[in-house]
């Protein structure tokens, strides 16, 4: 223990990482100050600065827990959290807000149990490839990894949460891609997903009609400028007149007029791309880029199989949730509500990225332990 | 489960995480590439759609429909109007402006900012009605000011235009904004606050037929309010046009002989129901309502002791007094018991200990002259032989106590008593000498005008009663007019065929009515050449002791009616007049002969193709005159009581009376021009005063308006002035 000690510093922290991060929380609170300016939001730039602090502290405090405990306790996190999610969809018990069952309200605190769930699911997942030592994979390990996050998913899709339910997807891909799946089972996935897909489309119970609306409202949006495709056709109107240099810091005619629907929170790259125009924009991405391959430098030198994988599942969480946002404010991808991680407005979202990178950092710190 | 399994410093394939970095690489290049695409080649583009994005839903306002008499004459029109809206979208700090907007368009402010409150759940591109009827120089404001107030909008729409002077107003009703609790009705379940909607009258009734379809523009317009194009159009369905029963060369003559009094006129066609004329008294004036009504103007109207938003014709409820008679003849006959009873009327008569006047003392009564002589001995008598329940029973089958079913709002039911309905309202047996109450139209019997003028109507056309309308049906879409006449309940059609011979007794008593002669009560209704039968009412509002002990004011005298038709068999005209606290019988009796008089004279000149007779207009003639007036400063000082006074005016060929253009009334005696004419005094004296009125007309009297003016009373005139006291007749 001692001697263990003695190998973690703070000296190993990746200051790198976290300067990165550090300038990417800056552009997300000018920019909400800037398009809260004029609405109702006015002032939540200094909440987003509140919920950033207190997700440093959450990151530094639990790099200081082992991940390795962590590990260990994986298990009852999943079971508990998994009982949550079953609790938040009784009426009584899960509070309902805009439509949606998705929290439990313990006094003043409302509890996401979704949210809490996508860190544990990474942590599950590659504790469930690491075990399986990252090699071939049979048929009946997969179908248990599908079982394992395809439950929770199920369980949040009901609430009704697409988009969150849709983030514990791209963990599932990259523990299963890194933990072994070969070409042959990948494409078989691959096709009877695709007929899942359609499947589930036409049947009509999966998804709701308002889901269905917003997830094709994106490819043809001007078929329908007031109804379903107003914000996809708003945000693109947004980014397209910031052009190159952007119309500067609280001069988007688009973000001021309240056109873009929420500026701040998951329409937030619309409002940073109409005003800081292309240059701004790519500026955020090779940011984004940036710390990602970092994540990955991590997940390299991590001292385990287990450390990688758990790098590797965030790494997938927030390259799909930059993929899927980025995507829909430039039309590419439909509005599915989630959050642009370290840019948009919400403590959620916030906290998740730092408790994240707490465990990353707690992973670094540890790659020299053997 | 533990890490038995997991070999310590087991690393993931590089190769694979490098498959991972490229990826990430590729995704960050597609979504640089995507923004190239929007931010840097489609920047002019979509510049161009931030400045004009604004999409606005512009609605275009159907015109209602507008309503012509039944020879297509317009009624109620419509005229451009333009209106103002403010649309919040268009300006962030809408507050700041207010004061600036409501001094432009004169409006008040704090009821500016309750409107704006009162949308503030709305979403912000809905334009929130802020004015209406914007006159010229409001319109230049807005124009004037498009850069500093973006938020303005203007619509242009047609508004409703009545007939002045409230003519027909109770027949037409009025429009105005849908008000709350009418949109919690089902039958307000399409309509949207801020709608205009029809009240009362044929407006309310016709609302959905009238009211057609409000279309919209789909317009873009940049952030200054400026339309810069439009995605697409709704066209507005406009409202049907209706053509309505009434006559207005008859309306008219209805509207001037029933001139201020308080009190109804309706004019039908017994053959078909259609109503030719109606007239309500005190009226109102519509066009109050179709921009937005003042709330003192409101006030005015809602609170006026004389209730001049009711439609008084289908409305008011009262003792029909005498015309009770006629029905009250046709169960008696019909029963065989009126034909054999010969009454000493001797002022009265009293079986029960309570002695029942009758107005004079007739002598020998039979059914011939009962109904001419209006003798209430008679009816006592016959009432008291057929009893509550046969009286009750063809009142009710001919329509007392029931609605007639018109095609307008509010219409009362009346009220015929019974024993039943003794026993289930006031839980008491009837008495016998309630019966004979109730035989001369009082007690608790009550009809409206319209009532009476099917009831009477009917009984002239051999029983053959009709539902009263005021459009006609065949126009209506189809399941509108079903729709419409289902949810009217009334007695309707219906045929209770009279005896002939019953039939010749009681119109040959109703023609009596009006023929000069001993006891009747409407001779001076005659009108030469017209065979005009009919029968007047009085119905006390007081009973003789109460009011013995009341001033007598004029809320004391009673309603006074008359019912006639014309011819007395099978009329083709049937009118009802109400005179409320009129005192005598044979005023309204005068005023319906005018009506009638009007109609005749209509058909005569149609039947021969005659051009309408003009009213001879003679200048007016300059009278000279010397009067003397009452001398206020007189009183022991040895000025004389009275002042001679000189000077001239104007005598119209009517007998108005007008000043001179210029001052002329010199005083002869140097003082002060006399006292100011006595308030009671009216404004035109007519033939027929008294001489001491006219000698009170000053010259100072501004007033040059004719008392009727027109072809109809130019063509019966001279005619006895109303309140002047006749020579020939006896009261009821």
């Amino acid at each position: 223990m001692s001697q263990m000690r003695r190998f973690m510093s703070f000296r190993d922290f990746d200051w790198m990482l976290l300067g990165l991060v550090g300038a990417l929380c800056v552009v997300s609170v000018l920019e909400i100050y800037s398009a809260t300016l004029h609405t109702k939001y006015v002032g939540f730039h200094t909440k987003q600065i509140y919920w950033i602090v207190g997700g440093l502290i959450a990151m530094f405090v639990l790099s200081r827990i082992d991940y390795h405990k962590l590990i260990d306790f994986v298990p009852w996190a999943y079971g508990f959290f998994l009982f949550a999610l079953m609790a938040v969809l009784i009426p009584g018990i899960g509070h309902k807000a805009l439509g949606a069952r998705r929290w439990i309200k313990l006094g003043p605190i409302l509890f996401q149990p979704s949210e809490w769930m996508k860190l544990v699911m990474i942590l599950a997942v590659a504790r469930y490839f690491a075990n399986l030592g990252a090699r071939n994979l049979t048929w009946k390990e997969i179908g248990k990894g599908f079982a394992l996050v395809g439950v929770p998913m199920l369980l949040i899709l009901k609430q009704p949460d697409l988009g969150t339910s849709l983030t514990y997807v791209p963990v599932l891909i990259i523990g299963m891609f890194l933990g072994g799946i070969n070409l042959k089972q990948a494409s078989i996935l691959i096709a009877a997903g695709l007929v899942l897909i359609v499947g589930g489309w036409s049947s009509g119970k999966l998804l709701k009609p308002y889901q269905k609306a917003r997830l094709t409202g994106f490819i043809n949006p001007d078929n329908d400028p007031r109804g379903a495709g107003y914000q996809v056709l708003q945000a693109k109107i947004a980014v397209g007149a910031g052009g190159i240099w952007g119309k500067g810091a609280e001069k988007g005619t688009q973000t001021q007029g309240a056109f873009i629907p929420i500026p701040h929170a998951d329409f937030i790259f619309a409002a940073y791309s109409e005003e800081h125009g292309f240059v701004g924009a790519v500026f955020v991405l090779l940011l984004y880029f940036l710390i990602l391959m970092r994540l990955i430098q991590n997940a390299q030198t991590a001292a385990d199989l287990p450390g990688s994988l758990i790098i590797m599942g965030i790494v997938a969480v927030l390259t799909f949730q930059i993929a899927v946002n980025v995507g829909m404010v430039i039309g590419f991808m439909p509005v599915t509500g989630i959050p642009l991680p370290l840019m948009s407005y919400g403590g959620s979202s916030v906290l998740f990225t730092f408790l994240a990178l707490g465990v990353v950092m707690n992973i670094r710190m540890r790659r020299f332990v053997n | 489960m533990a890490f038995d399994k997991v070999t310590r410093g087991e690393k993931l394939s590089t190769l694979k995480l490098a498959v991972v970095q490229y990826a990430i690489l590729a995704l960050i290049l597609a979504l640089s590439a995507g923004l190239w695409r929007l931010q840097i080649l489609g920047a002019q583009n979509f510049r161009m759609l931030a400045e004009q994005n604004r999409i606005r839903k512009v609605p275009i306002l159907a015109p209602r429909g507008k309503l012509f008499d039944r020879e297509n004459r317009p009624v109620v029109d419509n005229y451009p109007s333009v209106s103002c809206f403010l649309v919040r979208e268009q300006n962030r700090n809408v507050d700041a402006d207010l004061p600036m907007i409501a001094r432009g368009l004169h409006l008040d402010l704090d009821q500016l900012k309750a409107t704006l409150h009162h949308y503030r759940q709305a979403p912000g591109y809905q334009p929130i009605p802020i004015k209406e009827d914007v006159t010229a120089d409001e319109q230049a404001f807005i124009e004037a000011h498009r850069n500093e107030l973006p938020e303005l909008e203007t619509i242009e729409g047609e508004r409703r235009l009545y007939p002045r002077d409230g003519y027909a107003s109770h027949l037409i009703g009025y429009v105005g904004e849908v008000s709350e609790e009418d949109l919690n009705q089902t039958r307000y379940a399409a309509y949207e606050p801020g709608d205009v909607v029809g009240k009362g009258g044929v407006e309310e009734m016709y609302d959905q037929v009238l009211r057609g379809q409000d279309g919209s523009r789909d317009v873009i317009v940049d952030s200054h309010g400026r339309e810069v194009g439009f995605l697409g159009i709704q066209h507005a369905v406009p409202g049907q046009d209706l053509k309505l029963t009434i006559d207005n060369d008859l309306q008219r003559a209805a509207e001037l002989a029933l001139g201020d009094r308080n009190g109804a006129v309706v004019a039908m066609d017994p053959r078909n129901g259609e109503i030719l004329a109606m007239v309500s008294r005190p009226s109102f004036d519509p066009n109050l309502f179709a921009v937005k009504i003042d709330r003192g103007e409101w006030n005015k109207l809602i609170t006026d002791p004389d209730h001049p938003l009711m439609n008084k014709a289908v409305q008011a409820q009262l003792a029909p007094g005498s015309t009770f008679k006629i029905l009250m003849s046709v169960a008696g006959l019909q029963e065989g018991v009126a034909q054999n009873l010969h009454v000493n009327c001797a002022g009265g008569w009293g079986p029960y200990g309570y002695f029942h006047h009758c107005d004079e003392k007739h002598g020998a009564v039979d059914i011939h002259n009962a109904i001419p002589y209006s003798c209430d001995t008679f009816y006592y008598q016959l009432g008291d032989k057929l009893g509550i329940d046969r009286i009750s029973k063809y009142a009710t089958a001919f329509g007392y106590g029931q609605k007639t079913g018109i095609d307008l709002p509010g219409e009362q039911a009346g009220l015929m008593p019974s024993q039943r309905w003794l026993m289930k309202n006031y839980h008491r047996r009837w008495y016998p000498d309630e019966t004979l109450d109730v035989s001369i139209g009082q007690g608790a019997v009550a009809a409206t005008p319209l009532q009476l003028a099917r009831i009477i109507g009917g009984i002239a056309s051999e029983g053959h009663l009709v539902r009263p309308h005021v459009v006609a049906p065949d126009q209506l879409p189809a399941e509108f007019r079903k729709d419409l006449y289902e949810n009217l309940p009334g007695s309707g059609d219906a045929q209770l065929p009279i005896d002939p011979d019953n039939w010749q007794t009681i119109t040959d008593g109703m023609a009596q009515v009006t023929q000069p002669g001993l006891f009747h009560t409407a001779g001076s209704a005659h009108l030469e050449g017209i065979d005009l039968a009919g029968k007047t009412g009085t119905a006390q509002v007081m009973s003789h002791q109460a009011l013995d002990k009341t001033s007598k004011g004029h809320n004391t005298r009673p309603n006074v009616w008359f019912v006639g038709v014309v011819p007395r068999r099978n009329p083709e005209l049937v009118i009802a007049v109400l005179w409320e606290h009129g005192e005598f019988s044979y005023y309204p009796a005068r005023l319906g002969a005018r009506i009638v008089a009007a109609y005749v004279e209509k058909q005569r000149r149609l039947q021969n193709n005659l051009m309408p007779v003009k009213a001879p207009n003679p200048p007016p003639v300059e009278v000279g005159a010397v009067w003397t007036n009452p001398n206020p400063a007189s009183g022991g000082r040895g000025e004389p009581a009275t002042k001679i006074q000189a000077g001239k005016f104007y005598v119209g060929a009517n007998g108005t009376v007008a000043a001179p253009p210029s001052g002329a009334g010199r005083s002869l005696v140097a003082s002060k021009p006399g006292p100011a004419a006595p308030s009671a005094q009216k404004s035109s004296v007519q033939n027929g005063t008294k001489p001491s009125a006219a000698s009170t007309a000053t010259p100072q009297l501004k007033s040059t308006k004719p008392a009727q003016p027109g072809s109809e009373s130019a063509k019966l005139s001279p005619q006895p002035a109303l309140p002047g006291k006749p020579t020939q007749v006896k009261s009821q």
